[in-house]
């Protein structure tokens, strides 16, 4: 078995290494990549059109929008698919609340974490509203705030941040969170447009057309936000606990 | 054959060391996925994989001596107000042709790098963490029903049952 | 309204599985309900769409998300593309998703227990995945949709039992191997080609003239191999039996039709609108007749293997495993009826696959009884299942007016025609091995005794066996097995005209 797996990884290497010869060197600028006519588009028009600076959001949220709401499709079955996989309902619901679970950490990481905490979430919140201006965005806040509350259940113990964040509200928060992208479309679709068509609210949004893009891209990115946080948590709780959100790690 | 072997390095590997380091790190992970044993093993040797063909595409949108595709307005405050003025004179003569041209300056596509590869590979990152998530919570369902992670105590459990 | 109806009938099972999920556990029927209305509508929709490709005669349905439109000539956002070819098969999956609906209706409950929103919400999202896969026109795209369906599938069938889990994790693995293939080729190609829509892709390739490029070549072969792996090719297969054997059995009868067949679909794209039917067939001709080869080893190794199963189910799978080696070499034939007839077969063997596989999932449970002779005396126990039973195993041995003697009809004159004798007896071959499995069977069931002797059950087998058998076969789960049988007939009764669209749209492509 092996000897099997070694032959045909060999050979899947040399496959794909014998394309190299024909593909354009380290940092070339006149590759058909870099200086093709799409991501020229992208790099010199997005500005004017949708007036946000980070191309990077731009094309995520906006030009290739419909890819990006499958991309939090993704990750919803992600956390629906770990919990419909793994979760076992026992009669875990009749421990009384002061009995369940842990203490978590020691003393010196539960008063770390009550001072760092909050600032966790602070910049997590600036990193999702700032997309638009510097590397960001809805997955990248969405993951660090979703981080923030595990962070919460290892020092203070999982009880504790269930009763922040629950099965019931981490599900509410992650359909929520799609509901708001897909109801966006929606909402272009309503005003007469394409769907993800985000100029036809222009009369809706303030500002032109290309702020009616940016708004909606940063509603949109809100959406994704909701989403990530909420099955971040979900999959860390599902998964430390093997499905019976008991005691946690 | 020293000479041979030195200009076969220099043309083919140096230009384009990215794409033989991660085909090779690929192989890696896909040597791991193929012929481990032990479940979890599998799992890491997806994870090597999956993340280098991420590597793969970014290191595909580098331009020499650009920037982050980001643009930014620190320290172009001048050249922004010079050319405001300056189409601001050529509009009021009437040509509200170049509305595109009015506040912006003209973007050099080789100061910044190709935003397009990074916009997929942030898909691809997202996928990859869903399938490992997956992935452990049904090996965590296995390891329930069996008690072993290890692929060949697995299958002694289920063979003296016959054929399957 | 009418000009986005390819995303709506997106959206229905796209917000029913939001809905789904918010009920919470152990509410099953009212998640049920909402699965039926998002489906029955999306269904609705998927017939308007089709009648409305048919209405402009030979031509396609462009639709562009966000409304960036391509002026320059080049696309920059993300173009959904609707022909006859993807209306009838979208057509189809809504239609199998729906039946299905109907068949899990008492399934759910006995199954999953209290995770009956979950399931549905899952099965919702793997329709949306399904059908974003058929419809869209952006290879990227087409990467995260297969995703959006493979995370769907190793969570449905994760649910079951105990070897159910094991054999998700193979597929796992098998899984993603195949998807970062694919992820591979479209990034060489990416890299070569500077664009990620198909068209663009296309026209590029045929203005640098890049065919004979290595990088080109390596990328084809690289998504074929993706490809391949996820529809089961043989020796691609072994994550299939397993998967769809111990999966719980409202999830079998929903991928075993489907899931494979699509990857079919996706292969043909791919062949013939992202490389072009020059590359294809003309280019290095020793590939054609190497794959047609492949699929003549696959057909001959399904049929073989299925004739050695005990037990229904993975006989049933084994022969899935041959149906994929007709399709794929039905397609690589390189005459236009071949194409015409692996696309056919994709619709027919759907049907015959979906009325199988809801007979067989009906006979283990009311009988108890997972191997061949859960069927003695069956016809005088169960006569309505048994009927149905053979309709499909008609088809699947090739007499008319089922479907199934036209799909290899059309595929036999396209083998002749190409002269691929091998692929003719090939195919006939299987037949004859089709027949004498179902003989055996029919002969059981109409002749045989009611069965009344106990054989030892093994280890291995115990996990096929239902927890608790019903006492009668409730008509939420005959209902569909009349559905897909009578649209065995029907497809068969149709076949002049879907052969005719089929092949007018395959001809303008073929050039």
């Amino acid at each position: 078995m092996k000897f099997f797996g070694l032959l045909s990884v060999i050979i899947v290497g040399f496959l794909l290494l014998s394309a190299t010869k024909d593909f354009p060197n380290w940092g070339d600028e006149d590759s058909p990549a870099n200086s093709g006519p799409v991501s020229s588009f992208y790099i010199e028009k997005t500005e004017e059109k949708t007036k946000v600076p980070n191309m990077v959001t731009a094309v995520l949220a906006d030009y290739r929008g419909y890819d990006t709401m499958f991309e939090t499709v993704v990750i919803f079955i992600a956390g629906i698919g770990i919990i419909a996989v793994l979760r076992t309902y026992g009669n875990n619901e009749s421990i009384p609340k002061n009995q369940v679970g842990d203490e978590g950490a020691g003393l010196l990481a539960r008063m770390t974490c009550s001072l760092i905490l909050p600032f966790i979430q602070l910049f997590a919140l600036y990193v999702v509203a700032h997309g638009h201006h510097s590397p960001g965005g809805g997955f990248q806040g969405g993951v660090m705030l979703g981080a923030s509350y595990i962070l919460l259940a290892l020092a203070y113990g999982l009880a504790r941040a269930k009763s922040c964040f629950s099965e019931k509200r981490t599900l509410v928060f992650a359909a929520l969170g799609i509901f708001i992208y897909v109801g966006w479309g929606v909402l272009c679709l309503v005003m007469g447009s394409e769907f993800l068509n985000y100029s036809a609210l222009d009369s809706i949004l303030p500002g032109g057309v290309e702020m009616a893009r940016s708004h909606s891209m940063l509603a949109v990115e809100i959406g994704v936000a909701l989403t990530v946080t909420a099955i971040m948590f979900s999959m860390f709780s599902n998964l430390s606990t093997k499905g019976r959100l008991d005691k946690g790690l | 054959m020293d000479i041979i072997i030195a200009s076969f390095l220099e043309d083919s590997i140096v230009p384009k060391f990215n794409y033989w380091i991660y085909v090779i790190l690929m192989m890696i992970g896909l040597y791991a996925m193929i012929t481990k044993n032990n479940l979890i093993k599998k799992l890491i040797g997806m994870a090597i994989f999956q993340t280098a063909i991420i590597l793969l595409y970014v290191s595909v949108g580098v331009k020499a001596d650009a920037n982050i595709p980001i643009i930014s307005h620190h320290g172009e405050k001048d050249h922004v107000e010079h050319a405001q003025n300056e189409n601001l004179d050529s509009a009021s003569e009437g040509s509200s042709h170049h509305g595109s041209k009015k506040e912006y300056h003209v973007i050099d596509k080789n100061k910044f790098a190709n935003p397009l590869p990074h916009v997929l590979m942030l898909t691809a990152i997202v996928v990859g963490v869903s399938t490992l998530g997956l992935a452990l919570a049904i090996s965590q369902k296995v390891h329930g029903s069996f008690g072993t992670l290890e692929e060949d105590e697995i299958l002694d459990q289920l063979r003296p049952g016959g054929h399957d | 309204m009418t000009d986005h109806l390819p995303i709506l009938l997106l959206l229905s099972p796209l917000f029913g599985a939001l809905v789904c999920v918010l009920f919470g556990k152990g509410n099953s029927k009212n998640a049920w309900i909402v699965s039926m209305i998002s489906l029955g509508i999306s269904s609705i929709l998927s017939v308007f769409l089709l009648l409305k490709v048919l209405s402009i005669k030979g031509g396609d349905i462009r639709y562009r998300m966000g409304g960036w439109d391509p002026s320059s000539g080049y696309e920059v956002g993300i173009e959904l593309r609707v022909d006859i070819l993807a209306a009838l098969i979208v057509l189809a999956v809504t239609l199998v998703g729906f039946i299905n609906t109907i068949y899990s209706k008492t399934r759910v409950p006995a199954e999953v227990g209290e995770k009956g929103p979950f399931f549905y919400a899952l099965i919702q999202l793997l329709i949306v995945g399904l059908c974003g896969i058929i419809m869209t026109n952006d290879a990227f795209n087409l990467y995260v949709l297969i995703e959006i369906t493979s995370l769907t599938s190793y969570a449905l069938i994760a649910m079951g039992n105990r070897r159910a889990a094991l054999s998700s994790f193979n597929y796992v693995i098998m899984g993603t191997i195949g998807a970062s293939f694919y992820l591979l080729g479209v990034g060489y190609l990416y890299i070569k080609t500077g664009t990620l829509n198909i068209d663009d892709i296309h026209t590029y390739l045929e203005n640098e003239n890049l065919w004979t490029s290595q990088s080109i070549i390596v990328a084809f072969i690289l998504i074929m191999l993706g490809v391949w792996t996820k529809m089961a090719l043989f020796p691609l297969h072994g994550w299939l039996p397993n998967a769809y054997s111990y999966a719980p059995s409202m999830t079998g009868t929903f991928m075993a039709p489907l899931m494979t067949k699509v990857m079919v679909y996706v292969m043909i794209r791919v062949m013939l609108w992202l490389f072009g039917a020059d590359f294809v067939y003309s280019e290095d001709s020793v590939w054609g007749e190497l794959i047609v080869w492949m699929s003549v080893v696959a057909i001959v190794a399904g049929s073989f293997l299925a004739l050695a199963r005990n037990d229904i189910k993975k006989m049933l799978t084994y022969l899935i495993i041959a149906e994929v080696g007709y399709m794929v070499g039905g397609a690589w034939l390189n005459s236009l009826t071949g194409q015409a007839g692996a696309f056919y077969h994709i619709l027919s063997d759907a049907a015959m696959t979906f009325c199988l596989f809801i007979a067989a999932s009906i006979v283990i449970i009311r009988t108890g009884e997972s191997r061949l002779n859960a069927f003695d005396g069956l016809f005088r126990k169960m006569p309505l299942t048994m009927i149905g039973f053979t309709i499909g195993g008609l088809s699947m041995i090739g007499l008319p007016p089922t479907c199934g003697f036209f799909s290899k009809w059309y595929l036999i004159s396209g083998g002749i025609e190409s002269g691929h004798w091998e692929f003719v007896v090939a195919l006939l071959f299987s037949s004859l091995i089709n027949a004498v499995i179902f003989f055996k069977i029919f002969e059981r069931a109409y002749f045989g005794k009611i069965k009344g002797i106990k054989e030892e059950v093994s280890v291995a087998d115990i996990d096929m066996i239902p927890a608790e058998g019903i006492k009668s076969v409730p008509a939420s789960m005959l209902i569909p097995l009349f559905i897909s049988a009578l649209s065995v007939l029907i497809l068969g009764i149709m076949n002049k005209n879907l052969f005719s669209w089929i092949s007018n749209a395959l001809k303008m492509i073929n050039g």
